[in-house]
C-alpha cells in the first residue's frame, strides 16, 4: 500500500525507497549493514526497545523509523524524545496510525515526519494535519522552550 | 490565587474554539461518536448512563467567588441547578446538552478556568491539601507547585497517551491531608538537613480493583529538580507499563511487578539525562507564579474572646458547628472552616446554585475572597476570623449549609454509582444517603467520634473506600446488589489498605450491618478518647467480623 508522508509543510509522497533508501529491522542491523552506507539506512525499531540498544545506531543510521501500532499507544512520543535526548541527530519518522491531532506532539518530542496509509490520509486530510503544526501549538512546553530562547511568542 | 496571564487566557480560548469545531462536526454527522470521543475525553466530558457528564477542573481545589458563582450559573443554565463535588477537586455536572457544552467552557474560560485534562490517559487535574496556605501545620503552601504542575502536564506533548490516568496529589504539611500516597505520584514538601525546601516523591500508590500504597523513591529532592524528575518518571512509565490490560496499567502495577529498587534506578538513571538537558521554565514564570499565592493581609485586630465564648456558649448549634466544623489556622486570630456538603439523608457532594452562591458571598464578605473544595466533597472557607463564626454560622444554617459533622459517620465519600455512573455495579448514594439517616442524631454520631465511611459502586474505587476506616464497596451478584465491608483503612500519613472482613451484604442488610460494626466498636473503646480506627487497630477485625456475622446467623 502507498504511504503518505506528512511534513510541516504538507503531504507528499514517500521517496525513500525510489531514491535508494532502505528500511532494515533493527534485529537485522548489524549483520546486514555493516558495508552499506548509512545515508541509505533507515532502521526499524520497535516500540519497546531500551535506549541502550540504539546506541549503534546514532552513527550508522540516516533515519529511524518508530511504529505507532494504535494512536493510543503513545511509547513512540518517549522513545523519539529520549533517541533526540541521547544525541540522535538523524531524521525520525513516525509510521502507523498517528491522527492528526498528534501532530503537534510529534512533532515537539522529536519527530521529523509522519507516514501514514492512504486510507487515513483520506479521512483526515492535509489541512487537518497542517491545523496543528508545532510552531502554532499554543502549548506551555513550547511557550517556555521559546521564552528561554528569548523570543517573542 | 492563580490569576491567567495573556497564554493562559489565549491557550483556554484556543482549545474552546477547537473544541467547539469539533462538536459541530459531531452533531452534523461528520464525527462518529467513536471518533469524537478522545476529543471530547480531552476536554472532561463523558458519555454516562442517561447523559452526556462535564467535569470541570478545580485546580489543587482553590477558588474564588467569582468562580463560584460562575460554577452556580452554568448549573442553573445548563444543569439542573445543582452541581456535583467530586473527589479529586473536580465538580461535575450531570446533565448538560452536547450543543450547550461549548458555551459552557467558554463560561468557564471567563473566570479562567476549564475542563482540560479531566479524563483520558494523561496527567489528570493535579490536587493539593484542602487547607494549604492556611493550615497551622504546614511547611510551605504546596499551591505554587500545584499551578506550576498544571502548566507543565498541560498539553505536554510527551504524556498525552499514556497506558492510563495519571494522578497526581501533592502536600505541603506532615498531616496528609491530600491522600498523597494513594496516587500514582504523591508530592510531599519537605526539608533536607540545611534547611533547603524540596519534595519527597512518593510513586506507585493507587486505589482501584489493586489497591496499593506508594512507595518513597526520593526522600529529598531539590525543589529546582523537580519537572525534570517527574518527566523521568512519567517516561519510564509510558515506555514501560504495561498496555496489555486496562486493569494492570496504572504504574502501581509496573511498580508493584518491577520491584520498588529496580524502578527507582531506572528513574534516577533517566533523571541524569533529563536533568542535564531539562528545559526548565524561566525562573522569573516560577517566581511570578510564587507571588500569586502570598497569604492574604490577615486583620490581625485581637479577638474579643469573652465575648466570642459567651455567644458560643449560649448556642449549642454554633458550639458543636465549631467543635466539629473547625480547624487550625496558622494566624491564632483565624480559623478554617469546612463547609459540609452532606446534609443529613442528602447526597454527598452536592450543591444547588444558590447555595453555592451563599458560599461565594461568604467567602467575600469574611474570607478574603477564597474558597476550597476538599476531597472529602466538601467546601472550605479557609481564612475567617474566629469573631465572624456566629455570622457566618448563621448565614450557612439559613441556606442549609451547616451541618456540623465533619469528620463523623455521616461525612461520607460516596460516588455516583448506579445513580449516574455507566461503570457502576451498585448504589451508592442511597447507601450513604440510607446510613446518614439512621444515624442522624448528631449527638450520638459526636459519641462514636471521629469515623470516616467512603462508598464506591463498583470496583474502580472512586470513593476511595479502601481508606474508609469503614469501606462499603457496591458489587453485582448474579444481578443483585451485594456489598462488601472493608475495615481499617487509612488516606492519612499512616496510611493504609482496608481489609475485608468477608461476605459481602444485601442492599437491605448493609445499613444495619454497619449498625452492628458501630455497636461492637462502642462496646470495646476503652474509653471515649479511642478512635474506631485506633481500636481497630488495638484489637484487629475479629471482633467486628464476629458482631457483623455470627449475629447475622443468629437471625437467620
Ligand atoms: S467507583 Fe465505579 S460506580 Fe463509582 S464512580 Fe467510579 S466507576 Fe462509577
Amino acid at each position: 500500500m502507498m504511504s503518505i508522508l506528512v511534513r510541516d509543510n504538507g503531504f507528499a509522497e514517500d521517496r525513500w525507497e525510489a531514491e535508494g533508501g532502505l528500511f532494515i529491522d533493527l534485529e537485522k542491523f548489524g549483520q546486514d549493514v555493516a558495508e552499506k552506507v548509512s545515508e541509505n539506512t533507515c532502521v526499524d525499531i520497535p516500540n519497546d526497545v531500551h535506549i541502550d540498544s540504539l546506541k549503534g545506531l546514532f552513527e550508522n543510521a540516516a533515519m529511524i523509523r518508530i511504529p505507532f501500532p494504535s494512536f493510543a499507544d503513545g511509547r513512540g512520543f518517549s522513545l523519539a524524545k529520549q533517541l533526540r535526548q541521547h544525541g540522535y541527530e538523524g531524521t525520525l519518522r513516525a509510521v502507523g496510525h498517528v491522527i492528526a491531532d498528534q501532530y503537534g506532539f510529534a512533532r515537539s518530542c522529536g519527530f521529523d515526519e509522519v507516514e501514514i496509509d492512504n486510507d487515513l490520509a483520506a479521512r483526515q486530510p492535509e489541512d487537518q494535519w497542517l491545523a496543528r503544526l508545532p510552531q502554532d501549538d499554543l502549548s506551555y512546553q513550547n511557550k517556555w522552550l521559546v521564552e528561554r530562547e528569548g523570543r517573542n511568542f | 490565587m492563580y490569576e491567567y496571564n495573556q497564554f493562559d487566557r489565549d491557550f483556554v480560548e484556543n482549545r474552546n474554539k477547537q473544541f467547539r469545531a469539533q462538536v459541530e462536526r459531531r452533531l452534523d454527522g461528520s464525527l462518529t461518536e467513536d471518533e469524537f470521543k478522545p476529543l471530547r475525553l480531552m476536554n472532561g466530558l463523558y458519555l454516562q448512563l442517561h447523559a452526556y457528564m462535564l467535569r470541570v477542573a478545580i485546580p489543587y481545589g482553590t477558588l474564588n467567588s467569582r468562580k463560584m458563582r460562575q460554577l452556580a450559573y452554568l448549573a442553573d443554565k445548563w444543569d439542573k441547578g445543582y452541581g456535583h463535588f467530586t473527589t479529586r477537586q473536580n465538580i461535575q455536572y450531570n446533565w448538560p446538552k452536547l450543543k450547550d457544552v461549548p458555551d459552557m467552557l467558554d463560561a468557564l474560560g471567563e473566570v479562567e478556568m476549564h475542563a482540560i485534562q479531566t479524563s483520558g490517559n494523561c496527567i489528570r487535574n493535579v490536587t493539593a491539601d484542602h487547607f494549604a496556605g492556611a493550615a497551622a501545620d504546614e511547611i510551605e503552601d504546596p499551591r505554587p507547585t500545584a499551578e506550576l504542575l498544571r502548566q507543565w502536564s498541560t498539553d505536554h506533548p510527551e504524556f498525552q497517551f499514556l497506558p492510563r490516568k495519571f494522578k497526581i496529589a501533592i502536600t505541603g504539611a506532615p498531616n496528609d491531608r491530600a491522600v498523597v500516597k494513594a496516587h500514582d505520584i504523591g508530592i510531599q514538601m519537605n526539608r533536607n538537613e540545611a534547611g533547603e525546601p524540596g519534595y519527597r516523591i512518593i510513586v506507585g500508590g493507587g486505589l482501584g480493583r489493586t489497591p496499593m500504597i506508594g512507595k518513597t523513591v526520593r526522600e529529598f529532592l531539590p525543589k529546582e529538580d523537580l519537572l525534570p524528575y517527574l518527566e523521568a518518571i512519567l517516561q519510564v512509565y509510558n515506555l514501560n507499563g504495561r498496555r496489555d490490560n486496562k486493569y494492570k496499567a496504572r504504574i502501581k502495577i509496573l511498580v508493584h511487578e518491577t520491584g520498588v529498587e529496580e524502578i527507582t534506578s531506572m528513574i534516577e538513571e533517566v533523571f541524569e539525562k533529563q536533568k542535564s538537558l531539562h528545559q526548565a521554565p524561566p525562573a522569573e514564570m516560577i517566581e511570578a507564579i510564587e507571588a500569586q499565592f502570598l497569604p492574604p493581609e490577615f486583620d490581625t485586630r485581637p479577638i474579643d474572646e469573652d465575648k466570642l465564648s459567651k455567644i458560643i456558649a449560649a448556642d449549642p448549634l454554633l458550639r458543636s458547628f465549631v467543635e466539629t466544623n473547625t480547624d487550625l489556622h496558622r494566624e491564632d486570630t483565624h480559623t478554617i472552616v469546612t463547609i459540609s456538603l452532606k446534609p443529613i439523608g442528602g447526597t454527598p457532594g452536592d450543591a444547588t446554585g444558590d447555595q453555592m452562591r451563599v458560599m461565594a458571598n461568604l467567602a467575600e464578605a469574611y474570607g478574603y475572597d477564597e474558597l476550597r473544595i476538599s476531597h472529602e466533597q466538601n467546601v472550605i472557607l479557609p481564612h475567617v476570623r474566629r469573631d465572624d463564626l456566629p455570622e457566618i454560622f448563621k448565614v450557612l444554617k439559613d441556606a442549609g449549609l451547616a451541618t456540623a459533622n465533619v469528620g463523623l459517620l455521616s461525612d461520607i465519600i460516596a460516588c455516583p454509582g448506579m445513580d449516574y455512573c455507566a461503570l457502576a455495579t451498585a448504589r451508592s448514594i442511597p447507601v450513604a444517603q440510607e446510613l446518614s439517616n439512621a444515624f442522624e442524631d448528631l449527638k450520638r454520631q459526636k459519641d462514636i467520634g471521629p469515623l470516616k465511611i467512603k462508598i464506591s459502586g463498583c470496583i474502580n474505587a472512586c470513593g476511595h473506600h479502601h481508606v474508609g476506616h469503614i469501606g462499603i464497596l457496591g458489587l453485582d451478584k448474579a444481578g443483585v446488589e451485594s456489598y462488601q465491608i472493608t475495615l481499617g483503612g487509612d488516606g492519612t500519613e499512616t496510611a493504609a489498605i482496608g481489609e475485608r472482613t468477608g461476605p459481602g451484604f444485601s442492599y437491605e442488610e448493609i445499613v444495619p450491618a454497619i449498625g452492628r460494626i458501630i455497636d461492637r466498636y462502642l462496646e470495646l473503646r476503652e474509653d471515649g478518647s479511642e478512635t474506631f480506627l485506633e481500636a481497630y487497630r488495638r484489637v484487629g477485625a475479629d471482633p467486628f467480623k464476629d458482631a457483623l456475622y455470627s449475629s447475622e446467623a443468629e437471625n437467620a
